[in-house]
C-alpha cells in the first residue's frame, strides 16, 4: 500500500540565521528514512504524467522503485540512463512546474517530492553507479563547444553511442554556469565536478582554456570533426542603460556571482580574487539570479534590498528561491524600478533612484506592463548594486563563424532538434533560447545529439 | 599547465616571460591580449600580448610588479607553469590605410608599443616611437626599440638621460614642428593616454588607444571590462581593447580602475612575498 500521507517529507535545512553566515548548502537533503517514506508516495501511474513534465524524460516511477528498496545505485543508474546530471538537476530543476506540476498526488494534497528523491539518490550513490564503460568506438568525432548543461548532456550522450567527443570550455574550469552562475549553497561544486567526471569516464575529453572563436574558430573545428554543437548559452549581461552604471561598486550579476563562485572571492584573501559589497546592497531584477546574487551579498555581510519593476505575482524566480531569501533577511521592493545610480565624489555608488511603478496592460506574454507612476522618485542608499536583468548570447560565436544565422537578439537559430542553416553544425540551450533554465538546456542537448546522430548514420 | 620557457628582468619593476601556449602563439595579432591564473588560489588577470613565436610554440608577456599576483608571477622561474593561459582575446589592432604613425608607448606600455611599431615599421610604414620613463634606470628594450622604428624619442620624468619631461612634451613638439602623422597609437597608463588623446584632439588625428582595464573571463561574459566610449557602454575585452581614444570616457575608466584598491592592498598585507625565497606567507 502506497503511503498516503498528504504532505511532502519535509526537507532538512540549516538555519536562516545560521545559513547566511556561511556558504554551505541551505538545503540538506533526505535522509534514507525521509527518502524511503517519501518513495512510498508514488502511485507508480501506469501512464506516468510525471515523466510528461521532463524536459529529459527521467522514468520517473521506475527510479522510485528503486528508492523505495534504498537503492541509490539503481535509482542512479535509471536516472542517468536520461539525465546526464542528476545531483545538479536534483537540486536546480524547477519541479514545481515541471515533473511535480503533473503528479497525481498534488491533486489532493501535495505532489511527491520527486526533485529530492532523485537528489537523494544522486547523493547516495557510490563512486561507480550510473558509469558505464565506454562504447565501443565508431570513428566519429564531435566538438561541443562550451561546458555548461547543453554541452555536457550532449557530450555525455554521443560519447555513450561510441562517438570521440572533445568539450572546448573558454573558462580554466568546466561546467559552464553550474561553476561560474549558481552559488555554492544552492549547488556545491564538489557534486558539480562529481558529474563531470562521470562524464569524462564515458570517454569525453574537455580542453578547457578554450575560446571557440578566438583560440580556434568554429570553420576549424569542423576541419577535424563530423559535426559541432554549440552550447555556449547566454553569457552576455544586460544593463539597463541608466545613468551611473560605470561607477565603482556597480557589478553585473555575472561578475558579482563569477566572483564569488568560480574564483571564490568570498574567502578572499585566501583566494586571490577580491570582491566588495559595501554597506547596503541593491540587486536589480526578480529572477533566479536576482535571488542568487541577493543571497550571496547577505552571506558577504551586506543588508540587501531586492528592487523589482513587477509585484510578486510576476516575479520569474522560483518559489522556493524568493522564501529562502525573505528568510535570510533580503527586503523586497516591488513595483520599484531603477532609473539613475547616483555616485559620490570619488566615483563609488552611494545611492539607486528609483520610481515608483504600477501595473497596466497586460505585455506579449501576459504579464502586466509595469507604468512609472510621476513624481515618485525615491533614493535608496546603496553602496553595491548588482545589475540582474537578464543576458544575451555571447556574440562571439557567430562574429566569427561563416554563415551562421541569428535572430536580432543574437540568439543562434537553430531548429527544435539542434540543427542550424550551417551544415553540421548544431546548437542549443541559451545560445538558441535565451536565458532559460539547466533542465531546458540540457533538453536541448539531448535532441541536438539525437539529430546529430541521425544525420551521421 | 603552460611552461615558461623564458624569464628576464628588464628592469627592477618589469619582467619579460616567454610562455609555452602554441594554440595561442598560432592565432594571435598584435593588439590581443591574454589571461593567465598562476594557480589554483589565483585572479585571472589580463596582459596585452608583447610577442609570439609560433614556431617555438610561445608567447612573450611583460608585466610590472604592481599588485600581489604580478609579484607572485615575478617569483616564477624558467620551466615553472602557470596554471591558466588563456588567449588570444579581443580584436586584434587594425593598421590598415596607415602612412604615418607616431606610436607613443608610456612605462609598461613601451612592452607593447614595441611590437606595435615593429610591425608598422616592418610593413614599410613610416613609423615614430616615442616612449617615456620615470627616469634612466627604468628604460626598457633599449636596442629593440630603435630597430622598430625610423625614428625614437625616449623621454624621462626627471630628464636623466638627458631628455626631460613627458611623452606629450614630445609628441607636441613633433606637431608644432609639422609632422604630418595620419595615427597616433598610445599605449600606457590611463592619464598617460588621456594626455596624449587631448593633444592630439585640436590637430584631429586618428588616435588609438589600448585599454587594459579590470577583468574576469575576457570574453565578455562579467561586464567588469566596461567602458564608455562615444556615450556607448562597451566591453574592452570583446569591443577592444583598442578603442578611439577621442571618445573614450577616460575620467570614468580612471575611476573604475580604484575600485579594489583597497582589497589590493589587503592581499599585500596579509600575504607576504618573501623578497629574498619568494615564499608565500
Amino acid at each position: 500500500m502506497p503511503n498516503m500521507r498528504a504532505d511532502k517529507n519535509p526537507m532538512p535545512m540549516q538555519d536562516p540565521e545560521e545559513r547566511i553566515r556561511n556558504f554551505g548548502e541551505v538545503t540538506l537533503g533526505y535522509g534514507n528514512e525521509a527518502a524511503i517514506d517519501e518513495a512510498q508516495r508514488c502511485l507508480h501511474c501506469k501512464n506516468a504524467p510525471c515523466m510528461e513534465g521532463c524536459p529529459v524524460n527521467v522514468p520517473i516511477p521506475e527510479f522510485i522503485e528503486r528508492v523505495k528498496a534504498g537503492d541509490a545505485d539503481g535509482a542512479y543508474a535509471i536516472i542517468r540512463t536520461q539525465n546526464t546530471l542528476p545531483a545538479v538537476c536534483g537540486r536546480v530543476c524547477p519541479q514545481e512546474t515541471q515533473c511535480e506540476s503533473r503528479c497525481v498526488r498534488g491533486i489532493k494534497g501535495e505532489s511527491v517530492a520527486i526533485g529530492r528523491l532523485e537528489r537523494w539518490a544522486a547523493d547516495h550513490a557510490s563512486e561507480k553507479a550510473g558509469v558505464s564503460a565506454p562504447a565501443v568506438r565508431n570513428g566519429k568525432r564531435a566538438a561541443v563547444v562550451g561546458s555548461g548543461p547543453a554541452s555536457l548532456t550532449c557530450a555525455g550522450e554521443l560519447a555513450a553511442a561510441g562517438w570521440d567527443v572533445t568539450v572546448y570550455e573558454a573558462l580554466h574550469t568546466p561546467g559552464g554556469v553550474l561553476m561560474y552562475g549558481i552559488p555554492e549553497f544552492r549547488l556545491p561544486k564538489e557534486l558539480v565536478r562529481k558529474e563531470i567526471g562521470k562524464v569524462e569516464a564515458l570517454g569525453v575529453k574537455i580542453e578547457t582554456n578554450t575560446v571557440v572563436g578566438r583560440t580556434v574558430d568554429v570553420d576549424e573545428l569542423l576541419e577535424d570533426a563530423d559535426a559541432v554543437f554549440l552550447g555556449s548559452g547566454a553569457g552576455l549581461p544586460n544593463f539597463q542603460r541608466i545613468p551611473g552604471e560605470s561607477l565603482c561598486g556597480v557589478y553585473s550579476a555575472n561578475e558579482f556571482l563569477t566572483r564569488i563562485n568560480l574564483m571564490k572571492a568570498y574567502t578572499f584573501p585566501r583566494y586571490d580574487t577580491p570582491i566588495r559589497t559595501d554597506g547596503h546592497a541593491v540587486i536589480i531584477g526578480g529572477g533566479n539570479v536576482a535571488m542568487d546574487a541577493a543571497r550571496c551579498a547577505r552571506r558577504m555581510g551586506a543588508e540587501v534590498t531586492v528592487v523589482y519593476r513587477r509585484s510578486m505575482q510576476e516575479m520569474p524566480a522560483r518559489r522556493e528561491e524568493i522564501e529562502h531569501a525573505a528568510e535570510e533577511g533580503v527586503e523586497f521592493r516591488l513595483l520599484t524600478n531603477p532609473t539613475e545610480i547616483i555616485g559620490d565624489e570619488n566615483g563609488f555608488v552611494k545611492a539607486i533612484r528609483c520610481i515608483r511603478m504600477e501595473l497596466g496592460e497586460p505585455d506579449e506574454r501576459g504579464r502586466r506592463r509595469p507604468v512609472p507612476v510621476p513624481g515618485s522618485e525615491e533614493d535608496i542608499p546603496a553602496g553595491t548594486v548588482i545589475v540582474a536583468i537578464g543576458n544575451s548570447p555571447n556574440p562571439l560565436l557567430r562574429k566569427t563563424t561563416a554563415d551562421l544565422p541569428a535572430d536580432e537578439r543574437g540568439r543562434i537559430i537553430a531548429d527544435e532538434n539542434g540543427r542550424t542553416a550551417k551544415k553540421n553544425v548544431y546548437a542549443g540551450g541559451d545560445a538558441v533560447t535565451g536565458a532559460a533554465t539547466v533542465i531546458l538546456a540540457m533538453g536541448a542537448g539531448k535532441r541536438a545529439a539525437k539529430a546529430i546522430m541521425e544525420d551521421h548514420p | 599547465m603552460y611552461r615558461i620557457t623564458r624569464r628576464k628582468a628588464l628592469n627592477d619593476d618589469v619582467t619579460l616571460m616567454e610562455i609555452e601556449a602554441p594554440r595561442v602563439a598560432a592565432k594571435a595579432r598584435p593588439g590581443q591580449f591574454i589571461i593567465f591564473r598562476i594557480d589554483e588560489e589565483g585572479e585571472r588577470i589580463p596582459l596585452t600580448i608583447a610577442g609570439t613565436d609560433p614556431e617555438k610554440g610561445t608567447v612573450t608577456i611583460v608585466f610590472q610588479k604592481v599588485g600581489y599576483t604580478t609579484r607572485k608571477l615575478d617569483t616564477l622561474r624558467e620551466n615553472d607553469c602557470l596554471s591558466d593561459f588563456v588567449g588570444p582575446l579581443g580584436e586584434p589592432s587594425r593598421t590598415e590605410g596607415i602612412r604615418h604613425a607616431a606610436v607613443i608607448g608610456g612605462g609598461l606600455g613601451v612592452a607593447i608599443a614595441w611590437p606595435q611599431a615593429k610591425a608598422l615599421h616592418d610593413a614599410g610604414i613610416e613609423t615614430e616611437l616615442i616612449v617615456g620613463f620615470r627616469n634612466e634606470g627604468l628604460i626598457i628594450l633599449r636596442d629593440e626599440l630603435a630597430d622598430a622604428c625610423g625614428r625614437l624619442t625616449v623621454m624621462t620624468d626627471d630628464g636623466s638621460n638627458g631628455r626631460r619631461g613627458f611623452v606629450t612634451d614630445a609628441l607636441r613638439e613633433r606637431l608644432e614642428a609639422g609632422a604630418d602623422f595620419d595615427t597616433v597609437i598610445a599605449i600606457g597608463p590611463l592619464p598617460m593616454m588621456k594626455a596624449v588623446c587631448e593633444l592630439t584632439r585640436p590637430y584631429g588625428i586618428r588616435t588609438i588607444v589600448s585599454m587594459n582595464p579590470v577583468m574576469i573571463d575576457g570574453t565578455g561574459m562579467c561586464g567588469g571590462c566596461r567602458l564608455t566610449v562615444g556615450g556607448e557602454t562597451k566591453f574592452a575585452c570583446v569591443d577592444g581593447p583598442d578603442f578611439d581614444g577621442h571618445l573614450v570616457d577616460f575620467d570614468e575608466a580612471i575611476a573604475r580602475g580604484r575600485m579594489f584598491r583597497p582589497q589590493e592592498r589587503e592581499a599585500m598585507e596579509k600575504k607576504h612575498i618573501c623578497n629574498l625565497t619568494g615564499e608565500v606567507r
